[in-house]
C-alpha cells in the first residue's frame, strides 16, 4: 500500500493554555477528498493551519507528515501544497491574471510558461481568460472570485489542495454548483483535497471521508455513510443530520443487538455498544426518517415498538415531521414523505394514540463523550 | 415651527443635493471667511506696488514675482524644497517601520497609537524650545557627554542645518506614522498567508503585497509631512538661526520686518504653486501606477 499523503501523529496545539487541537491522529490517502467538519471553535481551522504551516505543533506535540516527511517546522511554501482561503484572499491590487501568476512568478517559472499555464488554469475553473484576465478582483462577483482563488491554487499543480470553508460566502444555488465542480476537479486532477467546513451537508455531498471534530478532538472519522448511519457519539448524531435520542439500562445481548430497558419498562434493541456491560445506562440514537408510525396493534414484530401519542405535526413541504410523546418522558420524531396524509386528518390529531416503530439495525448505542 | 420644518423636509427630500449643501455650510462658511478671503487679499496684494510703511498702494505690477527670480531667492526656494523633501524621506524611512510594528502589535495597538499622538499635547513652539535646551552647548546632551568624559569640549550642535532637520523630522513624524498605520491596519492578514503559501518569502511579501497596498498611506503621509515642512519657519528660525533660511522665514521677514507685504504675498504664492505641483505630481504618478497594474 502506498504511504499516505498526509499524516498527523498525536498532534497537539495549545494557544495560551487553551488546547485547540488535542492529540489528533489521522492520515489522508492520495487523491482523497477529505473533509474536516465541526462547529466553530472545534479546532478544525487550527488543524488545517497546522497542515498548511501557519502554525507549528506544540513541543512534543506530535508530528505532521506530508509525503513521508516530517514538516513540523517547514514554511508553507516548502510543503508542496496550495490553499483556497475562506474570504478568497485575492490580491486586490493585482489583476486576475497577475493573481493567478503570482505563485509561478515566485517560483521563477519562465514567462512564456506562466502565460500558458495561467490561461489553462482560468479555463479549468471555467473563467474566460480574455474576458476576465485583466480585471481587478473587485470587478468580479463572489462566485467568480472563488474561481480565481481556485485557479491561483491549482495553477501550481500542488500535491495537496487545502480549502478553508471556501463556499461559505456564496448563495445556495452557486454553492451546490461549486460542490459538484470541486468534486469533479478532485477526481479529474488526482489532487488530494483537504476541505474544512461547518456545513454537514456539504461534507456529506463531496467527501470520501470526513473527520468530525468536537472540542479539539476527532469525534469520528469515516465515510459519509459511516458517519451518518453509525454515529459514535451523541455529538456526531446531533451535528450531522437530525437524531432521536432515548436512554435506558443495558439488559443483555441479543445476537448483534443490545437490549435496553427504558424508564417505563419498555425494551429497545439497538446496534453497537459491544463494550457496555449490563446495568450501565446508555443513550441510543435513531434517525427520524427511519422511524415509522403505525396504529396501535399493527406494529411488525421484528421492530422496536414505542407506544405514545402525537404531540405535534410539523409541515415541511415534501416532508412531515411528526413528534410523538412517549410515556416515561422523551419524544420521538418520525419524518415521512408528505403523501397527502393530512387530507384524512382524523388519525393526525394532537393527542391521538399511535406507535413509533423502528428496526433495531437503525438504532445505535452511543459512546460516552470524552470530557 | 413644525410647518417650517415640514416644508424644509419636503423641499430637501426632493433635492438630496440641498441637504448635502446644508451639511457643508458651516465648514465651508468658516473656510470662506478665514481662508479664501485672506488668500484672495494676498493674491491681490502680490500684484500691487509696495506702500512706504507696509501695506500697498494702488496700481498693478509683476515686479514682486519677477524679483523672486533673483538667484538669492531662488536658492532659498530650492533649499526649502530640498529640506522638505529630505524631511519627508527621513520621516518615511523612520515612520514606516514604526507604523508596521504598531499595526501588528495586537492588543498594544491602541496604546502605541496613543503614544505617537502624545507629543501633540504640548505646543510645537514649546517643544522646539525644548529641543534648543537639549542641543545647546550648555544643553542636556553636551552635559551628559561631558560628565561621562566622552568629550572634552561641548559639541556645537546649535544652530545648524542638522538641528533644523532633526527638529522638522521630529515635528512631522507622527503625520507620517498615522496614515501609514491606517493603511497597514486595514491590510487583511490572510493576503500575506496566501502569498506565503504561493511561495513568497518575507522580502517578496513586503515588496509585492504590503508595500503596494500601503501606498495610499505612504502618499497621504508624505503629503502631510512635505506640505507643512515646506511652509515651516519656526524650526529653522529657532534651531537654524542665520544658517538656514527657509522660504517661511523669508515670508515672515517680508511681512514683519521689511514691511514689504506684496513681496511676502508673492513668495507665499510661489510656495503654494510648488505645493500644488508636488501634490498633483504625486497623485498622478500614483494613479498611473495603479491603472497600469504591475
Amino acid at each position: 500500500m502506498a504511504s499516505p499523503v498526509v499524516e498527523f501523529k498525536n498532534v497537539s496545539k495549545t494557544f495560551g493554555g487553551q488546547k485547540a487541537v488535542r492529540n489528533i491522529s489521522f492520515h489522508i490517502e492520495k487523491g482523497e477528498f477529505f473533509s474536516i467538519l465541526g462547529p466553530s471553535g472545534c479546532g478544525k481551522t487550527t488543524n488545517l493551519r497546522l497542515l498548511a504551516g501557519f502554525e507549528t505543533p506544540d513541543e512534543d506535540g506530535g508530528e505532521v507528515r506530508i509525503l513521508d516527511r516530517v514538516v513540523n517546522h517547514d514554511r508553507p511554501y516548502e510543503r508542496k501544497l496550495a490553499m483556497v482561503f475562506q474570504n478568497y484572499a485575492l490580491f486586490p491590487h493585482l489583476t486576475v491574471e497577475k493573481n493567478v501568476a503570482f505563485g509561478l512568478e515566485q517560483r521563477g517559472t519562465p514567462k512564456a510558461e506562466i502565460v500558458s499555464r495561467v490561461k489553462g488554469a482560468l479555463e479549468m475553473v471555467r473563467l474566460d481568460p480574455d474576458q476576465f484576465g485583466r480585471r481587478p478582483p473587485a470587478a468580479l462577483s463572489g462566485g467568480q472570485r472563488q474561481r480565481v482563488a481556485l485557479a491561483r491554487a491549482l495553477v501550481l499543480e500542488p500535491s495537496i489542495l487545502l480549502l478553508d470553508e471556501p463556499l461559505g460566502a456564496l448563495d445556495l444555488k452557486l454553492r451546490k454548483e461549486m460542490q459538484l465542480e470541486l468534486k469533479s476537479l478532485n477526481r479529474r486532477l488526482g489532487i488530494t483535497f483537504v476541505y474544512v467546513t461547518h456545513d454537514q451537508e456539504e461534507a456529506l455531498t463531496m467527501s470520501d471521508r470526513i473527520a468530525v471534530m468536537d472540542n479539539a478532538r476527532i469525534a469520528q472519522l469515516g465515510s459519509p455513510a459511516q458517519i451518518y448511519e453509525q454515529p459514535r457519539t451523541a455529538f456526531v448524531a446531533r451535528f450531522i443530520g437530525e437524531s432521536n435520542f432515548c436512554e435506558g439500562v443495558v439488559q443483555q445481548r441479543d445476537g448483534a443487538w443490545m437490549v435496553i430497558q427504558r424508564a417505563d419498562g419498555s425494551l429497545v434493541r439497538a446496534r453497537g455498544g459491544e463494550d457496555r456491560t449490563a446495568g450501565e445506562t446508555v443513550k441510543i440514537a435513531v434517525r427520524p426518517e427511519r422511524v415509522e408510525l403505525c396504529q396501535p396493534g399493527a406494529a411488525p414484530a421484528t421492530h422496536n415498538v414505542l407506544p405514545g401519542s402525537i404531540r405535534q405535526v410539523v409541515y415541511r413541504g415534501e416532508m412531515l415531521h411528526v413528534r410523538v410523546a412517549l410515556p416515561g418522558g422523551g419524544d420521538m420524531v418520525a419524518a415521512m414523505r408528505n403523501e397527502g396524509q393530512l387530507r384524512t386528518p382524523v388519525s393526525w390529531q394532537e393527542g391521538a394514540a399511535c406507535v413509533a416503530v423502528f428496526h433495531p439495525d437503525d438504532a445505535r448505542v452511543l459512546e460516552e463523550e470524552p470530557k | 415651527m413644525s410647518g417650517v420644518r415640514l416644508a424644509w423636509l419636503r423641499w430637501s427630500a426632493r433635492r438630496p443635493d440641498a441637504r448635502a449643501w446644508g451639511l457643508m455650510l458651516p465648514g465651508t462658511g468658516w473656510l470662506l471667511v478665514f481662508f479664501m478671503i485672506p488668500l484672495l487679499l494676498m493674491l491681490v496684494y502680490s500684484f500691487m506696488p509696495k506702500g512706504m510703511y507696509g501695506g500697498v498702494v494702488a496700481g498693478f505690477t509683476f515686479e514682486h514675482y519677477l524679483r523672486f527670480f533673483d538667484p538669492l531667492y531662488l536658492k532659498i526656494l530650492v533649499t526649502t524644497v530640498l529640506y522638505a523633501a529630505a524631511c519627508t524621506v527621513l520621516s518615511l524611512l523612520m515612520g514606516y517601520p514604526v507604523a508596521y510594528v504598531i499595526s501588528r502589535a495586537g492588543p498594544w495597538k491602541n496604546l502605541l497609537v496613543f503614544l505617537v499622538i502624545v507629543p501633540f499635547w504640548t505646543s510645537f513652539l514649546v517643544r522646539t524650545y525644548a529641543m534648543m535646551f537639549l542641543l545647546a552647548d550648555e544643553g542636556l546632551i553636551n552635559k551628559v557627554l561631558l560628565a561621562l568624559h566622552l568629550i572634552e569640549a561641548p559639541i556645537a550642535m546649535l544652530p545648524s542645518t542638522s538641528a533644523v532637520m532633526a527638529g522638522l523630522v521630529y515635528g512631522f513624524l507622527p503625520f507620517m506614522v498615522l496614515p501609514i498605520y491606517g493603511s497597514l491596519e486595514k491590510l487583511d492578514p490572510s493576503l500575506l498567508e496566501a502569498a506565503e503559501v504561493l511561495g513568497a518569502k518575507p522580502f517578496a511579501r513586503f515588496m509585492k503585497i504590503v508595500l503596494p497596498l500601503s501606498m495610499p498611506g505612504v502618499v497621504a503621509g508624505s503629503l502631510l509631512v512635505f506640505i507643512p515642512a515646506l511652509g515651516s519657519y519656526l524650526t529653522s528660525d529657532l534651531l537654524g538661526g542665520a544658517k538656514t533660511f527657509m522660504i517661511g522665514n523669508l515670508v515672515q521677514q517680508q511681512f514683519m520686518k521689511a514691511n514689504n507685504w506684496p513681496f511676502g504675498s508673492a513668495a507665499s504664492f510661489v510656495v503654494m504653486a510648488v505645493v500644488l505641483a508636488a501634490v498633483f505630481g504625486f497623485l498622478r504618478q500614483r494613479d498611473n501606477s495603479e491603472a497600469g497594474g504591475l
